[in-house]
């Protein structure tokens, strides 16, 4: 093996901040049902970071088509629902941006219903809606899709149990461990008081995080409303650099 | 800045995450060099039933332990058939299999090599963030000095192995156990 040639320098390894308490949902949250059986309760063993922990993926770079950031025409007619422009930035932790990473979302229509065969809920599909989409971000970390503003959904987690409208996003970023997969909501929305997915991150100002921004700015006349959502993913030990 | 939390990816991410171009089940293409791996994971839940929703993501060096990443100082020379990145939906069965080759060794905490291992992150409905493990390879002599497992107590070191499959030349099982009696070890990375 090659190894002996590197001097130790080389070997080393910039490891990545950690989460502060609070700021992520813990595994077992008792009001969100599906983690009873699911949550892994035994500690976790802590970690160092090596090799395998900050490199990651470099995926989805090459396979990406024209209308996959607008969802609204994926199909040969318009989909129903309040068109809407989401944008923002993917930057990390120490504030850089983070570029040429995937993000993929996936949504239900504006009916609340999922193009899922699974999804029971009794609202129309949109044959002109999926619902799923996929882009990169620029040299500084932007990204923007265009599709129509998801509805709320019941589901069976606890009496008259609804999801705020949200849209699912998976974020890649430059390390296996900065893998993020969240929900963007919006803003106003009441259900978030009652949603307990939502309510699963206990420390309330990193839960806002998760709340888009009307901005009229991104909103384009006689076309569609616009949303900002920035999403910070975890950066490197900042205390290591400069 | 603190980073967005995670949200769970649900019940319905098959058509966004896993399916058509989202499905990724070759993680080392047939040329790679390498001993070829077949591994079939296995997702359960606190009961011991299969977990049918449920995605896993693989991260994984090539044969000479190299990660296919500019973050790897020895990225330069990895094999360019081994991308290193799988990604799959579970079945109904809590299932999904994986067509790759067995890593090399990745250098460690100071300087120590770690045995060839794959890295797993499991996504389900009713996981709120996705959880990190590892798969190692029973009885590979590596194990014994692998600075990772040391970190792990010993009776929960087994919970991190894949195990030959007599039902096919190259098959590994690794099963993940989300809860329970064998509960996988998890990692806080």
């Amino acid at each position: 093996m090659a190894m002996e040639n590197l001097t130790t320098k080389s070997l080393a390894v910039t490891p990545y901040q950690r989460h502060e308490s609070g700021t992520q949902p813990e595994a077992l949250y008792k009001p969100y049902r599906s983690t009873l059986l699911r949550a892994p309760l035994k500690p976790l063993i802590f970690l160092p970071h090596t090799l395998s922990e900050v490199t990651g993926p470099v995926y989805g770079h090459g396979n990406i088509a024209p209308t996959d950031n607008d969802l609204t025409g994926q199909h040969e007619g318009a989909p129903l629902g309040e068109r809407i422009i989401v944008t923002g930035k993917v930057l990390d932790s120490n504030g850089r941006p983070v570029p040429q990473t995937l993000i993929e979302i996936w949504q239900a229509n504006s009916a609340g219903r999922y193009a899922h065969a699974k999804d029971q809920h009794p609202a129309p599909l949109d044959p002109n809606f999926t619902g799923a989409g996929r882009t990169l971000t620029d040299a500084d970390g932007t990204y923007r899709f265009v599709t129509i503003k998801p509805g709320a959904y019941p589901w069976l987690n606890h009496h008259n149990a609804w999801r705020p409208a949200h849209i699912h996003f998976s974020v890649f970023g430059r390390a296996f461990i900065t893998r993020l997969v969240t929900q963007m909501y919006f803003p106003g929305d009441p259900l978030l008081a009652y949603d307990p997915v939502y309510q699963s991150v206990p420390d309330e100002k990193a839960r806002q995080n998760m709340i888009s921004k009307f901005d009229l700015e991104t909103t384009q006349p006689q076309l569609a409303l616009g949303y900002k959502f920035d999403i910070v993913l975890r950066g490197p030990d900042a205390t290591l650099f400069e | 800045m603190v980073p967005t939390p995670s949200q769970t990816v649900g019940p319905f991410f098959s058509f966004g995450l896993t399916e058509g171009r989202g499905c990724v089940s070759c993680i080392a293409e047939p040329q790679a060099k390498g001993e070829r791996v077949r591994l079939v994971c296995r997702v359960l839940d606190g009961d011991g039933a299969p977990v049918p929703d449920a995605m896993i993501e693989i991260w994984q060096a090539d044969a000479n332990g190299r990660y296919h990443h500019p973050d790897d100082p020895q990225h330069a020379n990895a094999d360019p058939a081994c991308k290193g990145f799988g990604r799959m939906g579970t079945s109904e069965g809590g299932i999904c299999e994986f067509d790759t080759i067995k890593p090399g060794r990745v250098l460690g905490p100071a300087g120590v090599l770690q045995a060839p291992h794959l890295n797993l992150a499991v996504f389900a409905r009713g996981l709120l963030k996705q959880f990190y493990t590892r798969a190692y390879f029973i009885n590979d002599p590596a194990n014994q000095e692998d600075p990772v497992l040391a970190l792990v107590p010993k009776e929960r070191r087994e919970t991190l192995m894949a195990h030959l499959d007599d039902r096919g030349e190259g098959r590994w099982k690794f099963e993940i156990h989300l809860q329970g009696k064998h509960e996988t070890v998890f990692f806080d990375v």
